[in-house]
């Protein structure tokens, strides 16, 4: 899942583009994952100008994807 | 608000603008949404623009010209530069001032412009698309169009909702950050000045776009395939330049953001939608500037618009002639420049130097002559400048 630093965040969206899944939302001055269909591929981490999203993994990777089933 | 309109254009930056001034002087019904509270802000932009593309749109107005350019630096690696003459050639804008200018330049041609209006949804007939659904002061509407045109920026949504693959690759972006700097002591404030090289900005280049005598936008773009190997941010590498070249400057703005570029072309229309700007990839893959290639898409999307109502033909293969007009202005060249840019980018800092150390001093240098150096080293780059020239790019 992708953790957002609101005080680095700048809501420029250059992250939302990035997105394959299309599961990061602008609203006016709050980004928004939906982290539920996240897929963990941390492109949009890379794509932020101030490094505020961070990939954070609560669950190993084999254990989500066995819960998810 | 009315429930039905011609047009729907989405987005009010210069490109949405721009399509509904046009459209609603072809004689359509036209309404412009900005989601944000206020048109113009905020600015995700360096401002800088080409003074005779802009004149096709608009005469430049004191009011949101902050500064002319006469001249322009390329600063090596070095230090070293080359100074190139271009008298009135650029302008430094205020885009807040712009921005709203050409919304109202729309609203008097006949536009209805709505802000604080975020669409959330695309309406469809099949597989047409006709109209939006508009969350505006609590409520949400449906309003019908013959046409969408979106120009929903960086974070474009209605193309991919469209079906659409508007989609940036970490490979098809730069993300950039900037200062407005405020006492940043330029020795000339008619000159933008532009760092080459590794050192300053890898995979992207370093600007000073001066707003008056002492005001500046101090700022660069990477490409992320530098954050992906070094973990290291645009706004880090800004910082960097920041402390080599302006240590005691103040900041009263930081502005960041992802610019997509793109060397092939994707569909950007489809059934009652053409997708204008930032939104598809419009910006120039060298400087990264979209101000005017978002208006020149947004001038071709509303003429597409109004021939394809008044023939009652709404379909993709009608609207297509979008994307024709569009590669055939501007979009064809995308491939040469980007493949200008990749070799360019593939220079050792050490060649910036040489060559920064071969020009440096000449007086009444222009840009031909940087490349004409440059070629006499590095020949491979005269088959790409050839096909630029040939599509009478200089």
């Amino acid at each position: 899942m992708i953790l957002v630093d609101y005080d680095a965040c700048d809501y420029c969206g250059a992250c939302v583009g990035t997105c394959p899944e299309n599961v990061i939302h602008l609203l006016d001055t709050r980004l928004f994952v939906d982290n539920e269909g996240c897929t963990d591929c941390s492109i949009c981490t890379y794509a932020c100008p101030v490094g505020a999203l961070e990939l954070v993994q609560t669950q190993p990777r084999g254990l989500r994807r066995e819960l998810r089933v | 608000m009315n429930s039905a309109y011609d047009v729907v254009v989405v987005g009010a930056g210069p490109g949405g603008s721009t399509a509904a001034r046009f459209a609603a002087d072809a004689g359509l019904s036209v309404l412009l949404l900005e989601k944000r509270q206020e048109i113009g802000a905020p600015v995700r932009c360096a401002e800088g623009v080409g003074t005779q593309t802009l004149r096709r749109f608009i005469e430049p107005e004191p009011r949101w010209v902050a500064q002319v350019i006469n001249r322009c630096r390329l600063v090596a690696p070095n230090g070293k530069y080359v100074e190139i003459t271009a008298p009135g050639e650029g302008l430094i804008l205020e885009r807040k001032l712009f921005d709203r200018r050409l919304a109202e330049l729309a609203a008097e041609t006949g536009a209805q412009v709505r802000v604080k209006a975020r669409v959330t949804d695309v309406l469809r007939d099949g597989d047409q698309i006709a109209g939006v659904r508009v969350k505006y002061q609590g409520s949400s509407h449906d309003v019908r169009a013959k046409v969408v045109i979106a120009a929903d920026g960086v974070e474009s949504q209605i193309a991919r909702w469209a079906g659409l693959n508007t989609l940036s690759r970490l490979v098809d972006m730069d993300v950039a950050a900037q200062y407005l700097v405020s006492d940043a002591r330029l020795d000339a404030p008619d000159c933008c000045t532009f760092y080459i090289g590794t050192v300053y900005a890898p995979g992207g280049y370093g600007w000073v776009f001066p707003k008056g005598p002492n005001l500046a936008n101090i700022g660069l773009g990477i490409s992320p395939k530098h954050t992906t190997r070094h973990r290291e941010t645009a706004l880090d590498c800004l910082n960097r330049l920041m402390a080599r070249f302006f240590p005691n400057a103040s900041i009263v703005a930081t502005v960041v953001g992802g610019i997509p570029i793109d060397g092939k072309p994707r569909p950007i229309s489809a059934n009652g939608l053409m997708v204008i700007g930032d939104a598809a990839h419009q910006a120039d893959p060298m400087t990264g500037g979209g101000i005017t290639n978002a208006m020149i898409a947004g001038q071709l999307a509303a003429q597409v618009a109004a021939s394809a109502i008044r023939q009652g033909d709404l379909s993709g293969e009608m609207l297509r002639q979008y994307d024709e007009r569009w590669q055939k202005e501007v979009g064809r060249a995308f491939k040469p420049i980007l493949s200008i840019r990749d070799q360019v980018m593939e220079f050792e800092d050490s060649f910036f130097d040489e060559l920064a150390e071969m020009l440096h001093g000449r007086a009444r240098l222009t840009l031909v002559d940087v490349f004409r150096m440059a070629i006499r080293t590095r020949p491979r780059l005269l088959w790409d400048l050839g096909q630029l020239v040939a599509m009478g790019w200089f």
